[in-house]
């Protein structure tokens, strides 16, 4: 087994622990976190990608590489985004209600304008 | 219709210029707003919105005088390793509108954002700025990779609007918006990391030449596509829809429900028309379209329960999501490709059209909220002597969307069933025409409200503020003028397509609309039991009772399937099934392909 197969798999499998994670915990913070290990799959997938030059036939192509770092940087101000609401929740209801399961919206009377 | 691109376009064009300042000016604006802070913002924001305005103006004007799109290489390097922007009749016509969308929504704002005491108004005017910037990086990115960036960030300037008040409930929404939105953003990432290593190239025109069935370019369009679609909230992905877009300020659910939107669904047009148009294959663009008319059905039965106005206007926005999905399957030629034709500028006047038109009923909503202090539907009753002016934006609005000629809701509903007709498919055109009816439904049930005579004068809390009824009265007007505007030199609308406005026929199809609205709307809305009003007529009021009560058993059924869906877990579930779906469609049309 080439070493881009190993890699390959390897973001195959940190791709589905991330995606397993956002789909079942009902936890935010863990949910954002999962968010990260899915995006991190993604990006090792870059790598490899990169590692086979599929452009020019190259043993290493730079693209990628640029994409994965344009990517962490996205992926980066979301977590922070994500963080920033998540925090700014936990202190207006005073660690009361961590979960996001409710539909918000659908209380006639506690929804906002 | 302009003529064919040509094969390579790898130079830029006179007037490509034009698609820089278009991204640049509106990002100036959010620097600017920053390094001058609070007091300034407002200001920075009216000096920019006009410039603008002006720049898509003048790339409507220039992409008229050019001989194909415009094209701009960044830095004069050529795609595969340069960027290209490029934008083609499709994305200037999106641009005019979201700028012309934006306009009225900071006239509309200028009222509300005007106190500098909170953190609200500096953040709004910004992330308005920077929504449109992201939308236009969306309308004139030429690579898939620069598409993601432009999605990600206006998934990001959208997400704070919805929570810009900072209560919990809207907290909650922005949360969950935000995670389901970049869960789909991450497959589409996936989807473009498949296309590279495939391909070698992100480049819309390049890969489009390149891109071969085979199984990892149909891996990468159903994951894209289903990522996209988790983005654009089509049923059944649409969680996260209702609670952000009723909970946000009104100015902000505007640009939410008019704009944001229509920037995944964008990039889904792109994808499937312009990067792999032989790729889907007919029973692809069916599901897609199949989920277009549940969104319809669903969206349309859930605005007639509600019993706020702002959830009934989000509800009613995931069934205008449905109709921009119509399309697909209408414009699948027999040459197993979808092509530019009748079926796409349809599908693309139905959202300039539902753009404005949302825009507008939104801002109606916002000042009936913001004058009563509430938005309950029932206790809307005498509303039209109050707030005539708000009442008549949401009725036009309202006409707009349901199809009235000559709004550009009918022109695109025309296009439609044109192309159902050329394709035989007329099961997309019943639909077309049910989906009318249903819309006629909600919009009827709310004038109803409004329109009941009271004796008392409703109570007011808020300020009467003619500007925002203004905003919204213009750009409900002028959806309802866009049928008029001559689309031919943007879109392929062909000549003499448009059928005489006001003649008999078509009166006769609005007529029967309305009224089969009407029926909708008493059968399925939760009114009080007939009885109680209807005491003369004891026959009348036992057999409609007997409808309606059948009516509101199925409609539960729904209800409870919606609530359902509305679970994160079901919803991230349905994602991957529809993605899982898509690729076995693409699988399967290209391994039985007839002959």
């Amino acid at each position: 087994m080439s070493t881009v197969t190993v890699f390959g798999l390897c973001a195959a499998a940190v791709a589905s622990l991330g995606l397993y994670g956002l789909i079942t915990d009902p936890r935010p913070l863990r949910k954002i976190i999962a968010f990260n290990l899915l995006g991190s799959g993604v990006f090792l997938l870059f790598g490899v990608v990169g590692r086979r030059g599929a452009a020019a036939g190259i043993g290493n192509d730079p693209v990628p590489q640029a994409l994965v770092i344009t990517g962490i940087v996205v992926a980066f101000s979301a977590t922070a985004l994500a963080i920033a609401l998540l925090l700014r929740l936990f202190q207006t209801t005073a660690f009361l209600e961590p979960s996001i399961r409710a539909a918000p919206g659908d209380d006639p009377d506690r929804a906002a304008s | 219709m302009l003529p064919p691109a040509p094969a390579l376009e790898a130079i830029t064009t006179p007037s490509g210029f034009l698609l820089v300042p278009s991204i640049a000016v509106p990002l100036t604006g959010v620097v600017l707003a920053f390094v001058l802070g609070d007091r300034y913002v407002r200001l920075v924001a009216y000096a920019i919105i006009p410039l603008g305005l002006a720049i898509a103006v003048t790339i409507l004007v220039a992409l008229r005088q050019s001989a194909g799109p415009l094209v701009y290489l960044l830095g004069a390097w050529p795609p595969p390793l340069g960027v290209a922007l490029r934008a083609d009749g499709v994305s200037a016509v999106m641009l005019a509108a979201t700028a012309v969308v934006i306009c009225a929504v900071a006239v509309y704002a200028h009222a509300d954002f005007k106190d500098t005491a909170t953190r609200a108004p500096f953040a709004f005017w910004i992330l308005l700025l920077a929504i449109w910037a992201a939308l236009d990086t969306i309308f004139v990115g030429g690579d898939l990779f620069t598409l993601y960036v432009a999605l990600e960030l206006l998934t990001f300037a959208a997400v704070p609007l919805v929570s810009l008040e900072g209560h919990p409930d809207t907290l909650r929404a922005a949360i969950r918006y935000l995670l389901f939105a970049l869960l789909g953003s991450v497959l589409y990432l996936l989807g473009t990391a498949l296309l590279y290593g495939g391909y070698g190239t992100l480049d819309i025109a390049l890969l489009s030449h390149r891109i071969q069935a085979e199984p990892a370019s149909f891996l990468a369009a159903a994951l894209m596509t289903a990522g996209l679609l988790a983005k654009t909230a089509l049923f059944p992905l649409h969680l996260w829809l209702p609670p952000a877009h009723a909970g946000a300020p009104a100015a902000a659910s505007a640009i939410l429900s008019g704009l944001v939107v229509k920037g995944s669904f964008f990039i889904i047009v792109r994808l499937w028309f312009k990067v792999m148009p032989a790729l889907p294959g007919l029973p692809a663009t069916q599901l897609l379209a199949a989920l277009g008319a549940s969104a319809i059905i669903f969206g349309s039965v859930l605005a007639l329960r509600q019993q706020r106005l702002k959830l009934l206007v989000a509800y009613s926005t995931v069934a205008q999501l449905g109709y921009l999905f119509l399309m697909f399957p209408l414009a699948f030629e027999a040459s197993g490709k979808l092509e530019d034709g009748n079926a796409l500028s349809g599908g693309l006047l139905q959202a300039v059209s539902h753009a404005t038109a949302k825009a507008a009923m939104f801002m109606a909503a916002g000042s009936i909220y913001a004058r009563l202090g509430h938005d309950r539907l029932t206790d809307l009753h005498g509303l039209v002597r109050t707030m005539p002016l708000s009442v008549l934006a949401f009725a036009l609005a309202g006409i707009a969307l349901v199809g009235v000629q000559p709004s550009g809701a009918s022109l695109a509903k025309e296009l439609l069933l044109r192309a159902a007709a050329e394709r035989g498919q007329w099961w997309w055109a019943v639909v077309l025409e049910a989906g009318g009816m249903l819309t006629a439904a909600y919009v009827v049930l709310v004038l109803a409200h409004a329109l009941v005579p009271t004796d008392g004068r409703i109570a007011s809390t808020g300020p009467a503020l003619h500007v925002r009824n203004i905003a919204a009265l213009v750009l409900a007007l002028c959806s309802l003028s866009l049928g008029l505007l001559p689309w031919d030199s943007y879109l392929a609308v062909s000549h003499g397509s448009v059928s005489g406005f006001f003649a008999v026929e078509t009166l006769t199809k609005t007529l029967s609309s309305v009224l089969g609205g009407v029926v909708l709307a008493i059968l399925i809305a939760p009114w009080p039991h007939p009885d109680a009003y209807l005491t003369r007529w004891k026959m009348v009021a036992s057999i409609l009772g007997l409808f309606q009560r059948s009516c509101h058993r199925s409609v539960g059924c729904l209800e409870r399937a919606n609530h359902v869906l509305c679970q994160w877990p079901a919803a991230s579930m349905f994602l991957l099934i529809l993605a899982l779906l898509f690729g076995a469609l693409m699988v399967g049309a290209h391994t039985f392909r007839p002959g």
